[in-house]
């Protein structure tokens, strides 16, 4: 990846980014990078700082120090509903999905930062045969759906976007085993159709077989750095990360 | 029989305000969780504006009754839609991030200003505007009869519609799934790119757009008004709005047309200066039984 990372500009470029709630600092000066096309893992325990670090990317909360700058401009004072327009879309912690609100209505919702709303239609298809569930429940209030399905709409949600870089965090959370696996299959096909993901996830293992760089987080700093595969077998990540298989 | 028939009729009409006015409230709390007290004031402001629209029209020699009332109703709705935003932009959203209480004390602080404004204004005495529709149907014999007014007509007529077009607009536009993604999870709402301050500040401009309506309708139907008939009817709605469930749209035209109703029967067949005493013991029973409202969902407390 280092010659990608020399010919090609990042299209998300992290630098010395701090960030604080109230008093506390959570993060404390990470730096990292995503090319166009890429899949990146950023992996790390519980309270290591990745929920708030892409919460940061949305001023939510705003950075205190450093630079967000993504396709050459730089977020970190650009308006939280204004973030999604510039090309990036969330699948949140926890998926929050709209529960009242039809599987259809969700979707939908997701399209309102769309560059080209003409080609909403074809997107919306286009996430109908990769989640065939999301079809056949179109209808139905989106609360009603299961855990699984739920994070398909939250992903499918932020699909119609049709954003330039797809953040993720943690869509296993909660999920079975076999769905998690579902999911991060999902990701591999949405990602070998151009897009660019950076995934933040707790479970190491599938973050990691799926990455093609990664990142570990401990306690607000970026500890290691490497290819996914690599960090798999590394002994450091494996001991913390992976139950020291 | 004739009695009874001739409550229904009131008490129709008048749950038909109550419900074009409660909307307003429950829409506000269901967006940003406060109760908008200066809401029944923006209803009382579209009195004044009626009887402005009709005396600038009269002297512009416009005389068609129909015209008048369509036109008092768009520039009525108009300028109330306005100043609900500019409310909200002025006393509501700087203190977004406060207590609860804050922004509750800054709306009735909203309601004494507009009050004493027109009051300063508009001067103290009730006042009217002319019979624009007379007229009525009536049901029965020479002695025995109930009757419909045209005007009472009116108000259930474009209520009814007022509030099928608000309910098509909230369910199937993007305007209105954008409402509801905020009233849901404003911050996701933001992060998906929805502009959570402009949902809001459509909401103020429905809401008062709505208690326009009734606004007009109302005063062509009684003619008199003053500075004050903000404070009680919008009490009025405010209880509609929670007897339906608040936050609830449907419920809000529900609670209204119930309460209305309720008033109206009470006062024909029992006793009406005891009305008000009917309507808010009805209130609170109702609430003892089903806390959240008729049609309110139970809230949930977040983990």
């Amino acid at each position: 990846m280092t010659a990608q990372a020399a010919s090609t500009q990042a299209l998300l470029s992290i630098r010395d980014l701090r960030v604080s709630y109230g008093p506390t600092e959570v993060v404390h000066g990470i730096s990292l990078d995503v090319f166009p096309g890429e899949i990146v893992s950023l992996i790390g325990s519980n309270g290591a700082g990745k929920t708030t670090l892409l919460r940061s990317l949305y001023g939510v909360p705003r950075a205190k120090s450093g630079s967000i700058i993504f396709a050459g401009e730089d977020l970190s004072q650009v308006p939280t509903h204004q973030v999604a327009k510039r090309g990036l879309s969330l699948v949140p912690e926890g998926r929050r999905i709209f529960s009242g609100m039809s599987v259809l209505e969700n979707l939908k919702i997701g399209q309102t930062s769309r560059a080209d709303p003409a080609g909403a239609e074809e997107d919306l298809e286009w996430i109908y045969q990769m989640f065939p569930r999301l079809k056949e429940r179109s209808a139905q209030r989106a609360g009603t759906l299961s855990g699984g399905e739920q994070q398909m709409l939250a992903i499918g949600r932020s699909l119609m976007a049709r954003p330039r870089l797809l953040l993720l965090d943690e869509p296993s959370l909660g999920l079975a085993p076999l769905v998690v696996r579902s999911i991060f299959e999902t990701l591999r096909t949405v990602a070998a159709q151009g897009m660019t993901i950076f995934l933040v996830e707790q479970n190491a293992h599938q973050a990691l077989r799926l990455a093609h760089r990664a990142y570990v987080l401990s306690t607000g700093r970026i500890s290691l750095e490497g290819p996914g595969q690599e960090l798999l077998k590394n002994p450091e990540v494996k001991a913390a990360y992976l139950g020291g298989h | 029989m004739y009695v009874l028939g001739q409550q229904l009729v009131n008490g129709l009409v008048l749950g038909a305000t109550y419900g074009l006015i409660a909307v307003g409230y429950t829409m506000v709390y269901g967006i940003i969780g406060m109760i908008n007290f200066a809401h029944g004031d923006v209803y009382m402001l579209s009195a004044y504006l009626t009887a402005i629209a009709l005396a600038v029209l009269s002297y512009w020699g416009l005389h068609s009754p129909w015209l008048l009332i369509v036109i008092s109703l768009l520039f009525a709705m108009a300028l109330t839609s306005l100043i609900g935003v500019v409310i909200e932009r002025l006393a509501y959203r700087p203190l977004r991030k406060a207590n609860r209480l804050a922004p509750l004390i800054s709306a009735i602080g909203v309601s004494l200003i507009l009050q004493n404004y027109v009051q300063l204004s508009q001067g103290a005495r009730n006042q009217g505007v002319p019979t624009l529709i007379d007229g009525a149907f009536r049901f029965g014999n020479e002695q025995h009869f109930f009757q419909v007014t045209y005007n009472q007509l009116l108000i259930v007529v474009v209520a009814f519609f007022s509030m099928l077009g608000l309910n098509l607009l909230v369910s199937y536009t993007a305007l209105g799934r954008a409402c509801r993604a905020t009233q849901q999870d404003r911050e996701m709402a933001q992060i998906l790119g929805i502009p959570a301050d402009r949902v809001i500040a459509a909401v103020f401009a429905m809401g008062a757009a709505m208690a326009a309506v009734a606004g007009v309708l109302i005063t062509l139907n009684y003619g008199s008004f003053d500075f004050s008939i903000g404070f009680v009817t919008g009490i009025k709605a405010f209880t509609a709005a929670v007897l339906g469930g608040i936050g609830s749209l449907p419920g809000a035209m529900l609670g209204g047309i119930l309460l209305g109703l309720a008033e109206s029967l009470f006062s024909g067949f029992v006793n009406s200066d005891y009305k008000d005493v009917f309507a808010f013991a009805l209130l609170v029973s109702i609430l003892i039984f089903r806390p959240s409202g008729l049609l309110g969902k139970p809230v949930v407390e977040k983990v």
